[in-house]
């Protein structure tokens, strides 16, 4: 070993058994070693503010098999908790470690021809839907070494497909479970949803990994075409040994709407980027995060949206509560391209520090080359308001009370907007859990 | 006599280095509803936030004793669990929690671990008094005066003070920014509050809110102090003649104390 420990031990070879191995059609293996090949030569990414030179991203595992199951009952209470089990007929996949545990999808939705399976499943039943959309409109390979080693690395993630005008009632969910503390994810997620379509999906990243380190090197690609919808929740919960790149992309043609409600409760190094390309007329996209950070972690969150298509309306929203050592830089972006007019831009960043070691940067940034738009933004990082305080334990709240209270509610725009009970409830007690 | 009763000893209050409060004394029984009135920048408000405890004003004198015990020694919530409860002029706005779980949670807060209300009696209850103040039923399940106009909050204060049944409660300007029909359904609220245990001390400038409550005693405060106390009909005579005739009474040219906070 050379001490170059950004250097990976995996070679053309590697990649291309990995590939013939899950019998992966031939694109996609020529892809894997294309980007295995350009991985080296490309800079690492650079989050603003963020140095990520020191952090791991090449002590991992590469492989772990999971056990499957036969009925939701056999999965350990902590996993059973993010699904609403009393429902029947559920539309999701479960992923343990590298093997998918568990796959369901009502008769009514396979009879429509939805598609919501296992990323491997989705290459051999539909390579040439999945070839189209994989790394083409939204993340490029070669945007950086961590975009091509997840390309050349991709070894688990789901695909959904919604055709043409049908509509989705019911939310679909996927879990993805690392259960062996030292595999590493690289996931992707490609939401494909045609025209008139409309979809809401929601996952969930869980991790106990305290100590050893990992790898999470997750890619999100959600296509929603002329008039499509498409709501998309998480709640990413990797224990402090994994390091997440995680790339949430989303491209918004004529009319379509991508609602994002992501809660961010890592516990380890954390780089996010969620961008939303608004590439036709009226497309609509909606990105709210929170966040809360604790201990020594480092994060960098980047919520981006950009203007193509006229009379275009993005609006961002990241709230985030930092902690003890905790540090986090919040970059949200609006960017509207000229030719897009009568667009319009908001964004609000807010950090709420509970600590005095504790950093938070919130950073708005509006970038317009088009006249005919409106924009604005607003931004606050500071404490919890004495004054509010005040006001609740006039009532009789303790203060302890009183500042939960106050938090739940800061970090209440994702955790509402999430379709799934069970969700829902679990990133409460995230934030409870992180913040006390 | 019933009730609980505080006790005003002596107040002297600054805030941010400048001396607002000069001496107030003042005692409220159970039973009895004080009035205290008097031109803007006096020192009303401080009084009664001096007396719940907000942050940024500084007792420098005097005392507070609810019942013998001493309130300058409790936090803020303690103040509340003693029976003290302050209708506020400017309620804060609390994102993304709502009002109804504000309300049970302060509920609880007076009561003892495993004996926290029922919720269906809790709801119950609530919309009782959401009907007798007129209020939207959704405004429960909005969060805590988020967007609520000035005559939304004003009766969201009274809902919780019907709600938290306290032994003393301060109204600070609960009549501001009330058109006469809100006043009257905000009265009536109040009044029903009324029995011989429940003491209120009611701040105000107009006499128009003492159309719809009657006060047992009426105190004037100018310069920080209370210069003159009486029953109803000093808070009619007021009405008619204006504060003038007591400043010349006393002999006071600037009634207020620099800067009503």
């Amino acid at each position: 070993m050379t001490v170059e420990t950004q250097q990976l031990p995996f070679d053309k070879q590697y990649v291309s058994q990995f590939s013939e191995k899950r019998n992966e059609p031939k694109w996609m293996t020529d892809l894997r070693v294309n980007a295995l090949e350009q991985a080296d030569a490309l800079p690492m990414p650079k989050p603003d503010k963020t140095k990520i030179d020191k952090w791991n991203f090449s002590r991992f595992k590469h492989e772990a098999e999971g056990q499957t199951i036969s009925s939701l009952e056999e999965l350990p209470q902590k996993i059973q908790s993010f699904l609403d089990t009393e429902k029947q007929d559920q539309n999701l996949v479960i992923q343990r470690n590298h093997t998918v545990a568990y796959s369901s999808l009502s008769q009514d939705l396979k009879d429509k021809g939805v598609v919501f399976t296992d990323i491997f499943t989705a290459l051999s039943e539909h390579s040439e839907l999945v070839q189209k959309y994989y790394m083409t409109d939204g993340v490029m390979v070669d945007e950086n070494r961590l975009t091509a080693l997840h390309a050349a690395l991709m070894n688990g993630g789901v695909f959904v497909y919604v055709p043409k005008n049908v509509v989705i009632e019911e939310p679909i969910q996927s879990i993805f479970w690392q259960e062996d503390d030292e595999a590493a994810l690289y996931n992707h997620i490609l939401v494909v949803a045609e025209e008139g379509s409309s979809v809401t999906y929601v996952e969930n990243y869980i991790s106990d990994n305290e100590a050893e380190e990992t790898v999470a090197n997750i890619v999100t690609e959600v296509i929603a075409k002329g008039n499509a919808k498409v709501s998309f929740g998480a709640v990413d919960n990797f224990a402090k040994g994994t390091t997440t790149y995680v790339n949430r992309r989303g491209v918004a043609e004529r009319d379509a709407q991508i609602q994002w409600a992501l809660g961010q409760m890592n516990d380890g190094n954390t780089v996010s980027e969620n961008v939303t390309y608004l590439m036709g007329d009226g497309a609509h996209a909606n990105a709210k995060t929170v966040t809360v950070g604790r201990g020594e972690q480092k994060q960098n969150f980047t919520a981006k949206i950009v203007h193509y298509g006229k009379d275009t309306d993005g609006y961002i929203l990241q709230h985030g509560v930092m902690k003890e050592s905790a540090s986090s830089i919040f970059n949200g972006i609006g960017k509207i391209e000229n030719g897009a007019s009568k667009s319009n831009a908001e964004q609000e960043s807010r950090v709420l520090m509970l600590s005095d070691k504790a950093r938070g940067d919130a950073n708005p940034i509006l970038l317009i080359e088009e006249d005919d738009v409106t924009a604005g933004h607003a931004a606050s990082v500071g404490r919890v308001d004495p004054v509010q305080l005040y006001y609740l334990m006039s009532r009789g709240i303790p203060q302890h009370e009183a500042e939960r209270l106050v938090i739940h509610g800061f970090l209440a725009p994702v955790v509402n907007q999430l379709p799934i009970e069970a969700v829902k409830n679990q990133l409460r007690d995230v934030i409870e859990r992180k913040v006390y | 006599m019933a009730g609980s009763t505080l006790e005003i000893k002596d107040l002297h209050v600054e805030i941010e280095g400048k001396q607002i409060l000069k001496g107030v004394n003042l005692t409220i029984n159970g039973g009895e509803f004080h009035a205290v009135m008097g031109p803007n920048g006096t020192g009303k408000s401080t009084l009664a936030s001096a007396i719940m405890g907000h942050p940024k004003y500084e007792i420098t004198g005097g005392s507070i004793h609810l019942d013998g015990k001493d309130v300058l020694e409790m936090e803020v919530d303690e103040r509340a669990q003693a029976g003290l409860f302050l209708a506020m002029q400017y309620p804060s706005e609390i994102s993304g929690v709502t009002n109804s779980d504000f309300l049970r949670s302060s509920i609880n807060s007076r009561r003892e671990e495993g004996d926290e209300i029922n919720l269906m009696k809790f709801i119950k209850e609530m919309d009782g008094n959401m009907d007798e103040l007129e209020m939207d039923k959704n405004m429960a399940q909005r969060y805590l005066n988020e967007g609520f106009s000035g005559g939304e909050k004003k009766r969201n204060e009274i809902l919780q003070l019907m709600m938290l049944k306290p032994e003393i409660a301060i109204l600070d300007e609960i009549d501001s920014g009330l058109d006469i029909d809100a006043l009257k359904v905000v009265s009536k609220g109040i009044n029903k509050m009324r029995d011989e245990a429940f003491g209120c001390l009611i701040i105000t400038h107009y006499q128009r809110l003492l159309d719809y409550i009657t006060p047992d005693k009426v105190h004037v405060m100018m310069q920080g102090r209370v210069v003159k106390s009486g029953g109803p009909e000093l808070a009619k005579r007021l009405e008619e003649e204006g504060y003038d005739w007591i400043k010349q009474e006393l002999g006071i040219e600037d009634e207020t104390v620099g800067q009503e906070a």
